[in-house]
């Protein structure tokens, strides 16, 4: 059942554009997803979903199912040996429901059959009686308490406020806008999908699954199996995208103890509609923001007012929220703030992680806010942006000093310098392609207009408010080959990668084999946050050298020299003050050196009630520059081109930040023109590929790119996470690009026609 | 009365699919079940990948007669008589075809689940267009989405194949 | 249950008149969907249509100038040439059917029998007075399609008939398709518009702004009377006047793809832009 080790038969040290050890796997549809994983004798498990936002559950009456040939099991709430409910934050979302159902698609019951059909016939024959509730939708509901309490814990998941400097200064120049964000998905093409298998007598189970975080995931589903952690064993089935909708649990609970039931393998996919209901969402978000500055535009004070819609369960929602409001201020120097910051429960779907975590809503709302005053200031957007530019040194609204590299001033130069796209409106060749509704042929030239917009972002990395999550690398060296295992989860990332780079560079060897993923060794973390780089980069580089300083004592004391005086040089262990040259093969022969280390960042802090606190790790930046034309009678739109400056540390692979660069990109992209979850009164309207639309290679536009390499001090290889701040700025910049076209506010993301023409 | 008839043999339907030169039995089958279900789950070619079931995303992406399809939309029962082509047939496991090592070598390759669908199209537009513009390997990728790369990865794969074809023909 | 897969229309017409509900499957991309979703349950007998010769091959008639196109040509072939030569504005909707793949296994008899008023085609083919042609064992006969739509996804196609072809005239005059979607590829449409020139008229008919593909007498009654067919000249006015007629014949609905004031206003100016194109004042 476990995976074979992958022989990583690619070179590339730190710094070079080293190829993916899984890339031909993949490219020859021979690596194997989650959803591939089979076993003799499997049963397929599928899930009863809630089609009410919110219902108390009368009756449910499973005897039509058991009628059906080839049904194994059928489980409810009542079947959950353990606590019934899990959660990464708060533990308040049950494994079913058992009274009350508090979202469209909540799980109800699961059942275990020979065939999809079956499970699918099964579904259908279960009898659940509702009475249906008024739903609470709108989250200022929760927010001023006149909804009752829809779940135990209360409406409100969290309220925190910052509260720092002058509470009354008021600004020569005032701007204000109220913003909004729509529910985007992360929308992974790789469905939810597990293999439980489980061992003899129901003493345990192993789980193959595609998920970012193996031993957050066993916690929970020990917990609810009732069974010891030990018993439970995850293995990182083939991860087919993450984007933070795999940090909670979906499926896994469901699917093992469907397995336990029927002592057989058990098997569960996701349709792409179940998706949509089957994971957490990024925040729809309303956001209040007045920005005080002085006559030449230099910011004074910032208010702001957060409400972000947790949905009906908590997921992350409360560092979600930390993160907005702490990232209110955006990449600019400002010393005095009140913001008032609210997560809460609806009956609309759980929110949770999505790549930018809660920093995307903030980021939104802060640059409109900028371009507000750069014209209110009579100043250029660039120009706004600089004189407020934030440097290393420079204290956060909540007192913290921001100790990262902060080269927000020369983002913004090196990105005004970027070339603009050198074709007019619709090309010169006059493909309709390049026009905004394409083949649609909406739109000839004359008809559209241009538009260039800007957006600087920082983003935090890694967890905050006294978290730590630490990695686990473990590496053995022997006979020149280096093996690497961490319990990492390689989401498409390209960390598989990068662990490679690190050993080769390190330990000097060409052969590293990455041994599999799972929790036979300490937690690596999530694969999220922008993190991994650091944080599982710092635990294999930390592995690796203490690797290397046994083999150096042990070349050394064979050698009778120093080992301070050895150092690697290419596959060569080599005496800087003498003659010696050994190759590592040769030093390991027979032998093995075999270390493990835990990589932890700096502690960080809670907020106090006033919103202070050292809460933040490390920060990246990054700067976008967006241009859209827009057909503004059909309100339809192409962006042209984003080009972009990232502050990324150091480049450990070039070509990997380039594929996260351009690929949070295109999600940010979506954010502002196409990517929405629409609910109505609870109910998802477009929980499918031709409704909830997704970016095609005809909206994508050119990416220019240009990197900052100022090595982080803090960080282990002096990279900072890239991930996530492509995605933060990119939405407001092509927004920006819209309104400078438009001449139009648009306050609110994914833009929609009817945004610009009525 | 029809020259080719996928009767009920019990509960199920018995048929032959022709894969990648090869004749391939289906018994015991459901009538509802597509090609992309089919292929994967009867016959164990799990090379092509499900993420929309309604032929958005090109991840299931299949040649039939020649003809690049989505193998979700694609009654498996109808297929009988037709040369499938599917990721497995492209080139030999460790032999990778010209498409998909520009894909590796190129960083068109993140989480890999789109990367199946993309090689098939990819093939199917250079057998047709050995040159395309950029605008045509964009339109004739739209099918294909990737959540991952934004596209430009794989856009300079397709370009690297068609000049590195170019100057082998030449 | 059985799949027929007959490669004779003979065959295909015995296969459904033996089972009259038998469900027809042509190029799969609508029924598959509601099958992969469970929306459907498929029972009884499949007759696969996709492999009949008769129904995948064109005829044109050049005396006549008629184009009659087997229920079977995927849009794939419609988009190119020569049908695309014969009737542009087809072979423009044709290209923004779904995706490269959708259009290789979509039919136009299948985008016909589903008749979905979002249907890409279809307003070209209203614009165009085309026939739809339905054979059973019974016989033939021949609907045009402004009769052959009764409602959204309705049609007056009877069980045990298959739709055969359609037949569509080859005209001289300037003909164009224009849709509005949110992404600029394989999207549904918003709205839609189709304007055929023909010899001193013009026919317009409108895409997913009603449970039909509507025709707009009163545009093409504008137009018949204003333009300058000879000149392809229409003033600023007259195309004002029409974008205000085309709103007014619009039937929309709000849903989760838009409002129906988006679509009305849209439906309007798609329709103005095409007779700029058609009428250029050049």
């Amino acid at each position: 059942m476990t995976d074979a080790a992958v022989r990583s038969g690619v070179a590339g040290r730190l710094g070079e554009s080293a190829l993916r050890p899984d890339g031909v796997a993949k490219v020859q549809g021979s690596f194997e997803f989650s959803g591939d994983r089979s076993a003799d004798g499997f049963l397929w498990g599928a899930t009863l979903r809630s089609p009410h936002p919110y219902a108390r559950i009368v009756r449910i009456d499973v005897s039509g199912a058991w009628r059906i040939d080839g049904v194994e099991a059928i489980v409810t709430a009542e079947d959950v040996p353990g606590v019934p409910t899990y959660g990464l934050i708060s533990h308040d979302q049950p494994v079913f429901a058992h009274d009350v159902v508090r979202f469209v698609g909540e799980p109800v019951a699961a059942v275990a059959a020979d065939h999809p059909e079956t499970c699918r016939r099964a579904l259908a024959a279960i009898v659940v009686e509702y009475e249906v509730l008024e739903p609470l939708t709108d989250p200022e509901r929760a927010v001023d308490g006149s909804h009752p309490p829809i779940h135990p814990d209360g409406n409100v998941i969290r309220h925190q406020r910052i509260v720092r400097g002058d509470q009354h200064l008021q600004g020569v120049v005032v701007v204000e806008g109220e913003y909004e964000l729509g529910m985007q998905d992360q929308a992974f093409l790789g469905l939810e999908a597990a293999l439980a298998v489980p061992d003899p007598g129901g003493a345990g189970v192993e789980l193959h699954v595609a998920t970012q975080w193996l031993h957050e995931d066993r916690t929970q589903i020990a917990k609810c199996l009732a069974l010891p952690e030990e018993r439970v064993r995850l293995v990182l089935g083939g991860v087919g995208g993450a984007f933070g909708a795999r940090e909670d649990i979906s499926l896994q609970v469901h699917t093992c103890l469907l397995a336990l039931r029927t002592g057989r393998p058990v098997r569960m996919a996701y349709s792409r509609s179940e998706s949509f209901l089957g994971h957490v969402h990024r925040h729809p978000c309303r956001i209040w923001m007045r920005h005080h500055a002085d006559a030449d535009g230099r910011l004074l004070r910032v208010e702001a007012r957060f409400v972000f819609d947790g949905g009906a369960y908590a997921s992350t929602s409360s560092a979600v929220l930390l993160n907005g409001i702490t990232h209110t201020q955006g990449p600019y120097r400002c010393e005095n703030a009140t913001v008032d910051g609210w997560a809460v429960r609806t009956n609309n779907l759980p929110c949770g992680a999505m790549r930018g975590f809660g920093v995307v809503q903030a980021c939104f709302a802060h640059e409109g806010q900028m371009d507000k005053l750069a014209a209110a200031c009579g100043l250029d957007p660039l120009e706004i942006r600089l004189r407020n530019a934030m440097k290393t040194g420079d204290r956060l609204i909540t007192g913290q000093v921001v100790e990262s590299v902060a080269p927000v001033e020369r983002l913004i130069r090196e990105l005004a310098a970027l070339p603009l796209p050198d074709e007019p409106v619709g090309g010169r060749d006059g493909d309709p392609l390049r026009l905004p509704g394409g083949a649609g042929l909406t739109a000839d030239a004359g008809q559209v207009r241009r538009g260039i917009g800007w957006a600087v972002s920082i983003k935090n990395l890694m967890y905050s408010e006294g978290f730590d999550d630490f990695s686990t690398a473990r590496v053995r060296l022997g006979d020149g080959v280096a093996t690497v295992k961490f319990a990492t989860s390689e989401v498409g990332q390209g960390f598989v990668t990068l662990a490679g780079q690190i050993a080769r560079t390190v330990l000097g060897v060409d052969d590293v084999v990455l041994a599999p993923i799972d929790t036979t060794i300490g937690s690596a973390g999530s694969t999220s946050a922008s993190r991994q780089t650091w944080m599982s980069g710092g635990a294999v580089d930390g592995a690796c050298r203490l690797v290397r300083e046994r083999l150096f004592e042990m070349v050394g004391s064979a050698h009778d020299i120093d080992p301070l005086r050895l150092e690697i040089d290419g596959t060569d262990v080599i005496d800087t003050m003498g003659t010696l040259r050994i190759s590592v093969t040769e030093a390991t022969k027979g032998i093995e050196l075999d270390e493990t280390f835990e990589h932890h960042h700096r502690p960080t802090e809670d907020l106090d009630e006033s919103g202070q606190g050292n809460c933040h790790t490390a920060f990246a930046f990054a700067a976008h520059r967006a241009v859209v034309d827009v057909d503004p009678e059909l309100g339809l739109v192409k962006v042209v081109q984003v080009a972009t400056v990232q502050d990324v540390g150091r480049a450990l692979n070039p070509l990997s930040v380039t594929g996260q660069i351009e690929g949070g990109i295109a999600q940010g992209v979506g954010l502002a023109v196409m990517e929405e979850i629409i609910l109505v009164g609870g109910h998802v309207r477009n929980a499918s590929f031709t409704d909830y639309l997704l970016p095609t290679f005809l909206d994508m536009p050119d990416v220019v790119i240009g990197l900052v390499e100022e090595p982080e001090p803090q960080a282990p290889l002096g990279a900072k996470g890239v991930g996530e701040p492509p995605t933060v700025s990119s939405t407001p910049a092509v927004v920006a690009a819209l309104r400078d076209a438009l001449g139009k506010d648009l306050d609110r993301v994914p833009v929609r026609p009817t945004d610009i023409v009525f | 009365m029809s020259d080719a008839s996928n009767e009920a043999t019990g509960e199920g339907l018995a048929y032959t699919l022709h894969v990648n030169g090869v004749g391939r039995e289906v018994h015991d089958a459901w009538v509802g079940e597509s090609l992309l279900y089919v292929l994967r789950e009867r016959l164990g070619l799990m090379g092509s990948k499900g993420a929309c079931e309604q032929g958005e995303c090109g991840s299931c992406s299949v040649l039939i007669d020649g003809n690049l399809v989505c193998g979700c939309l694609v009654l498996a029962a109808s297929a009988t008589g037709q040369q499938i082509v599917t990721i497995e047939g492209i080139a030999p496991v460790g032999a990778p075809s010209d498409v998909q090592q520009a894909f590796v070598d190129a960083g068109a390759v993140q989480c890999g689940f789109c990367t199946p669908g993309l090689i098939m199209a990819t093939h199917s537009l250079l057998d047709r267009s050995p040159e395309p513009s950029e605008m045509e390997i964009r339109e004739e990728l739209s099918g294909n989405i990737c959540r991952c790369t934004g596209y430009g990865r794989i856009i300079d794969a397709v370009q690297r194949v068609a000049v590195s074809r170019r100057a082998g023909a030449q | 249950m059985s799949v027929l897969v007959p490669t004779s229309l003979d065959a295909a017409l015995q296969a459904i008149a033996a089972a009259p509900d038998a469900t027809v499957l042509a190029g799969g991309t609508d029924l598959m969907v509601e099958i992969n979703g469970g929306h459907r349950r498929v029972a009884g007998t499949v007759v696969v249509v996709n492999r009949v010769p008769e129904l995948c091959t064109w005829y044109h008639d050049p005396r006549s100038g008629t184009l009659r196109i087997g229920a079977g040509v995927t849009y794939a072939e419609i988009e190119r040439d020569p049908i695309g030569q014969w009737v542009p504005a087809l072979a423009q909707a044709a290209r923004t059917v779904g995706s490269p793949q959708i259009r290789h296994a979509a039919t136009i008899g299948g985008n016909v029998g589903t008749c979905s008023p979002a249907g890409d085609g279809l307003p070209v083919l209203a614009a165009l007075d085309a026939v739809v042609e339905l054979q059973s064992s019974a016989g033939t006969r021949l609907v045009p399609f402004g009769e052959f739509m009764v409602g959204p996804k309705r049609t007056v196609r009877q069980p045990g008939e298959l739709i055969t072809a359609i037949t569509v005239p080859v005209l001289s005059g300037w003909q164009g398709y224009a849709k509005v979607g949110v992404r600029n590829a394989m999207v549904i449409a918003v709205a839609s518009a189709a304007l055929v020139v023909g010899d001193g008229s013009v026919s317009l008919a409108l895409g997913s702004v009603g449970p039909v593909i509507l025709r707009c007498p009163e545009v093409e009654a504008l137009v018949a009377e204003l333009a300058d067919f000879g000149e392809r000249q229409l003033s600023v006015d007259a195309i004002d006047r029409c974008r205000e007629a085309a709103r007014r014949a619009a039937r929309p609905i709000d849903d989760h793809r838009s409002t129906a004031d988006y679509r009305r206003h849209a439906v309007g100016v798609l329709a103005g832009r095409l007779l700029r194109r058609a009428f250029p004042n050049e």
